[in-house]
């Protein structure tokens, strides 16, 4: 008989209409007077999307992940990418899936590729810095450019002068989307915009707070799905409502009745980095032993943010509702959003430095109670990559087991599924001692 | 108790056959593409050797690469499970393990009891195993033992640059071309394998004693340059290729008592002094 009860998600069905609806508007939006724009998702999606009329957005990173999902047209997009513009395989896995995809004139949810109106983009890396730029050059060369700079520092160092430099920037990046699309940014969907992105992010922070929660009522598989729509476009109305008022009340519900992710819940794993989109069997590999993934800094901080409290814990960051706040007007939105952002979501931190990175970490295994880590050395990201190693030794010096596997997000080529099987295998049976539940 | 353990890896299959804890025979053959039956066709023919019929055996445990090909084995368990069983039976006091095999090297750490407690892996790399020294041994137009014999008669030292072993084949080249002797060119090569090696084991830290296991823990040369870059001493038992298959079947041994055990418990009857594990 298993541990405890489990069960799926009711509200599983929305998420997946959502996000289906996402990327059929963006394709279909031209055909309703509507425009297109390109950025990542860590763009302030909240600006663009404040045009007046219909807008959508196609972001970067989920576009890749949607990508890799499928093997097949990850390695055709893949081989496009590196045979017509002799890319190295060494650069970001999504961006070459990315390309690929527009050197072939291929959308992947059907149809040639969707030609956007501008790009509004951020830099948050190198690759995303020039990322569009190529994806455009591929296009033709013709779509409007605008990217500002976010590497301000990390949430602890952010102030005044940070947050000033940042918002001046968006008002140079409002300006110019006005004068590209001839249309002009609404103060009053801006403000709008601005407190959704605050709900999506914090009750996805929320929901992730809730796994600490034993028997997890959520494992990291299915979380994937679930942060992606706040990846999408966080400012969106209907994503904001879905993560506050159907995600978030339903997995409290499942925690209050001891709801499990994984019937047979045993040993509680801390991922990191993103995981092999092509091959996210690994995780139902992993629930044969009763280990369930409850935890890892990419998949709660990609969207959710955090905030360090005065007693040195990871808790969710508030929503302005919560902080009593009401938004004045334009220069007001683009402060606290900017505000959010920067000392918000955890995950630009490890850009800073390693120290950033294991104290965050370290603080997750303990707050979620994580018996083991598996890092999926991800060679298709440097940035969530970076510090792997020295994160492992700061896990392990916490009595933390830890095992590590390479391979690739988006590039499937890059990853021997029986190596690591057996890998895991190892790990598990040896170092954790664990047999299969019957 | 007779049991048996086969080790399948990248080029080579060992099986090593065990009666009542003490080595009854052993045999080694290259695999071929057709691994399954080149393990098959082996381990008959040890059987042969022990004089022992396949009814006999009570227990069969594979590891390696291509363990789970091994269609009449009783259970498979993770290559550096076997090492890490193997090398405890050996040298109880041992507590990293390293083992290069053709297609990839590793480091273990091991607990007093033999359980693995860490690995580490170069995956994804053939400049840390033995299929790069082949191919260098190619590019000397020389055989793996010469190479590995001329190379402790090197003193020079020469950096290769390469990290790579397809890169480092061309270095290879080059220095012939430069008039470069071969055995320090032979040298360069371990120099630059064992470096690689090295890397690998102080993730898991280098903690005495140090076995290190494998095809290539046959190559003097290699553990010459080995002992040198970790400044340390190791230990390399005879037959260090056939460590992986032994410690299967320490495996397929302990599963063997296991039943017992469970057998004997199902039917009220707990054997005093037996071990519970």
């Amino acid at each position: 008989m298993a541990k405890y009860k489990t069960k799926g998600l009711d509200c599983w069905k929305r998420a997946k209409e959502l996000r289906n609806r996402y990327y059929k508007d963006y394709k279909e939006s031209p055909s309703r007077g509507g425009l297109r724009w390109e950025g990542g998702a860590w763009s302030f999606d909240a600006i663009p999307q404040a045009l007046e009329g219909e807008v959508h957005g196609l972001s970067e990173e989920p576009y890749g992940a949607s990508i890799a999902h499928n093997p097949e047209l990850q390695v055709r997009y893949q081989e496009a990418a590196e045979g017509k513009w002799g890319c190295a395989r060494d650069l970001c896995s999504y961006m070459r899936a990315y390309w690929g995809s527009v050197a072939l004139n291929e959308y992947a949810y059907g149809g040639p590729w969707p030609h956007a109106d501008f790009i509004f983009q951020n830099q948050i890396c190198c690759c995303h810095s020039k990322w569009l730029q190529v994806a455009d050059e591929i296009d033709g060369g013709t779509t409007p450019y605008f990217c500002f700079d976010v590497g301000v520092g990390p949430y602890d160092k952010i102030g005044d002068r940070q947050i000033e430099y940042v918002v001046a920037q968006l008002y140079d990046g409002i300006a110019f989307i006005e004068r590209v699309t001839g249309r002009k940014i609404i103060e009053e969907k801006l403000i709008q915009n601005v407190y959704n992105t605050y709900r999506s992010n914090c009750y996805w922070a929320k929901t992730c707070e809730l796994n600490q929660a034993i028997p997890a009522p959520l494992d990291e598989k299915t979380m994937f799905s679930l942060y992606v729509l706040g990846s999408l476009e966080k400012s969106n109305q209907a994503i904001a409502d879905f993560y506050e008022k159907e995600l978030y009340p339903e997995v409290k519900d499942r925690v209050a009745n001891k709801i499990a992710a994984v019937a047979d819940e045993r040993c509680r794993v801390l991922g990191d980095s993103q995981p092999p989109w092509g091959f996210l069997r690994i995780y139902r590999y992993l629930e044969q032993y009763g280990i369930v993934s409850v935890a890892n800094l990419y998949t709660f901080s990609l969207i959710g943010w955090m905030k360090v409290d005065e007693k040195g814990h990871l808790v969710p960051y508030p929503t302005l509702e919560e902080q009593g706040i009401t938004i004045k007007d334009r220069d007001h939105a683009l402060r606290l959003l900017v505000e959010g952002e920067l000392k918000g979501k955890l995950m630009w931190a490890p850009f800073y430095g390693a120290n950033y990175k294991n104290d965050l970490v370290t603080k997750i295994a303990k707050q979620w109670r994580c018996d083991a880590a598996i890092i999926h050395l991800n060679r298709g990201c440097e940035g969530t990559a970076q510090h792997q190693m020295q994160l492992k030794i700061a896990l392990q010096e916490m009595g933390v087991p830890v095992m590590t596997f390479e391979g690739n997000m988006a590039d499937e080529r890059e990853f021997d599924e029986g190596r690591v099987l057996r890998l895991i295998e190892l790990f598990v049976t040896e170092t954790l001692g664990l047999k299969k539940v019957a | 108790m007779i049991v048996a353990g086969i080790d399948i890896g990248g080029k080579n299959v060992h099986v090593v056959i065990l009666k009542d804890g003490a080595l009854a025979a052993q045999g080694a053959a290259a695999t071929g593409i057709q691994k399954a039956e080149a393990a098959e066709r082996l381990y008959e023919e040890t059987l042969r050797k022990a004089g022992l019929k396949r009814g006999e055996v009570g227990r069969v445990v594979a590891t390696g690469s291509a363990g789970k090909r091994v269609a009449f084995a009783d259970a498979c368990i993770a290559d550096a499970a076997a090492d890490a069983r193997g090398v405890h039976r050996l040298f109880p006091s041992a507590r990293t393990v390293i083992d290069i095999g053709a297609e990839e090297g590793r480091a273990i750490k091991i607990s007093p009891e033999g359980k693995v407690l860490d690995f580490a892996i170069n995956e994804k790399c053939a400049a840390g195993t033995g299929t790069f020294v082949e191919a260098m041994a190619i590019a000397l137009e020389i055989s793996v033992e010469e190479m590995a014999a001329i190379s402790l008669k090197s003193n020079t030292s020469i950096p290769m640059n390469a990290q790579c072993a397809v890169f480092g084949e061309s270095e290879v080249v080059s220095l012939i071309h430069q008039n470069v002797e071969k055995q320090d060119i032979a040298k360069a090569v371990h120099d630059a394998i064992a470096g690689r090696i090295a890397s690998v084991a102080r993730i898991v830290g280098l903690e005495k004693d140090i076995a290190v296991i494998g095809g290539m823990a046959k190559n003097d040369g290699f553990i010459d340059s080995l002992r040198k870059e970790m400044a340390m001493d190791i230990i390399v038992p005879n037959d260090p290729d056939f460590v992986g298959a032994l410690g299967a079947a320490e495996a397929a041994a302990k599963g063997v008592l296991e039943e017992k055990i469970a057998a004997k418990v199902v039917g009220q009857e707990i054997v005093e002094g037996e071990k519970t594990s």
